[in-house]
């Protein structure tokens, strides 16, 4: 299908896009690499009044290592983060993550920020953010605030972006010493969005888990931090116990919905298959 | 508000200048406005790569950039990266081993072959599997398209 009517304005500059976003509030939508905007237009499940094309600001597609944490435009595209050697260095969960994102000229498009900001339940780069961490710098013409990744997701494609403010960046932590990382996805073809998925973070040493986060995609209305089996798992050694308490852990973290890939008992099962994986992931 | 969008493009090397409506996609404006019917129209939610299109050197979705987007850009098509025989090996190796049936799929998937030797000259037959997975062929499924793309990279290895 073809996209309804709307108007589009190419900006040059965050303040431009200030002004036309204070000027159509929700009727306007950001552009950004356009990979899910664009496909949601096609099909007219949304029909904003103005896209606001942010592609051309200068200064937001840059990945800068500084004091303990890497820093990444919101335009950085995903293609860009595979080849780039300060992520591969210290933000290995990223890597494992951005080659699950659908495919490759999907990928020379797609941007960070924009999957962040679109909050998509079954997308990896949320998942990422919760467990690794990650806060994002938003910003409208008077202020500039941090959210927290843990704060950020609030719903089904809903953040805690106001209206009038655009996602400009994301900070990630660098990996501490003995922090290791695992990122399992699973999908019926490559590329397609996950049934389920996680994105597991902890430091671990002598096989114990310290610091531990995952984060389940594809299992709710958000990207789910396990509290319950993180709990169970902060300060264990890695055991086959220990694993089957964590996979049992989970009943009272996650409850997936229906969808077309299959029944809630079915998610809940591959659930704690890719927990095990993650989990032997980690200590390898 | 405008609803209408004034670009300057490079299309195959030759400067386009056109004004656009807003919600034109880049391969509705190649096709319909251009004339140029090599890149196809499969789905229009990024899923089956018909419309596989170069912007600036890359791969892309023409289904999923608006024309207004590449004011300034070089859009390379089927037509001038088949004139200008750079994947002229490919389609030879696509034909000689029926690796295209009806051909809908093949502009698309020849772009991503070709971006794929670009990038990786040596990939593994799982690495040709796993690049070209966004493009569908619903005609000879992909056993022919691999070995295809596998017997170019290896011909183009300087001997």
């Amino acid at each position: 299908m073809k996209p309804a009517p709307f108007s589009y304005m190419r900006v040059k500059s965050l303040e431009e896009a200030f002004d036309l976003l204070e000027e159509y509030g929700d009727d306007a939508r950001i552009l950004s690499g356009g990979q899910s905007l664009m496909p949601t237009l096609n099909m007219r499940l949304s029909a904003p009044k103005v896209l606001i094309d942010i592609n051309q600001i200068d200064g937001l597609s840059d990945i800068e290592v500084n004091n303990g944490k890497v820093t990444l435009g919101a335009l950085v595209r995903h293609n860009q983060l595979i080849s780039s050697d300060i992520v591969t260095k210290h933000l290995p969960l990223i890597s494992k993550a951005v080659p699950h994102i659908a495919h490759h000229a999907i990928r020379n498009r797609g941007t960070i920020g924009g999957s962040i900001a679109f909050a998509d339940p079954a997308a990896e780069l949320p998942a990422v953010a919760k467990a690794s961490g990650f806060i994002f710098t938003v910003k409208n013409r008077n202020e500039e605030r941090k959210i927290e990744a843990e704060d950020f997701f609030l719903g089904l494609f809903e953040t805690n972006l106001k209206e009038t403010e655009i996602l400009i960046a994301i900070e990630a932590p660098t990996l501490q010493q003995n922090e290791k990382t695992a990122f399992v996805e699973l999908s019926r073809r490559q590329g397609d969005y996950a049934i389920i998925g996680l994105a597991a973070q902890s430091i671990v040493e002598n096989s114990v888990f310290k610091n531990v986060r995952l984060a389940y995609f594809g299992a709710g209305d958000k990207p789910i931090m396990a509290k319950q089996a993180i709990n169970l798992l902060e300060g264990k050694s890695y055991s086959e116990e220990v694993v089957l308490e964590a996979q049992k852990a989970l009943e009272a973290d996650l409850s997936p919905m229906d969808d077309l890939n299959g029944p809630p008992e079915m998610k809940m099962h591959l659930a704690r298959v890719i927990t095990a994986r993650a989990l032997a992931d980690l200590i390898s | 508000m405008e609803k209408n969008v004034d670009i300057n493009v490079t299309v195959n090397g030759q400067s386009v200048s056109r004004r656009v409506s807003a919600r034109t996609n880049l391969v509705d404006f190649i096709r319909y406005e251009l004339e140029l019917t090599g890149s196809h129209v499969g789905c229009e939610h990024g899923v089956c790569g018909a419309c596989t299109i170069r912007v600036d050197g890359n791969i892309v979705r023409g289904c999923l950039m608006l024309a207004a987007q590449v004011d300034g850009a070089n859009v390379e098509t089927i037509e001038g990266v088949s004139d200008g025989g750079e994947i002229s090996d490919l389609q030879d190796e696509f034909l000689k081993r029926n690796a295209l049936q009806c051909g809908f799929c093949t502009p698309g998937f020849l772009l991503t072959a070709q971006e794929l030797l670009s990038e990786n000259p040596n990939p593994s037959r799982d690495q040709i599997r796993e690049f070209i997975s966004g493009n569908y062929c619903r005609c000879t499924g992909y056993q022919a398209i691999v070995d295809a793309i596998e017997t170019i990279s290896i011909q183009r290895k300087p001997k």
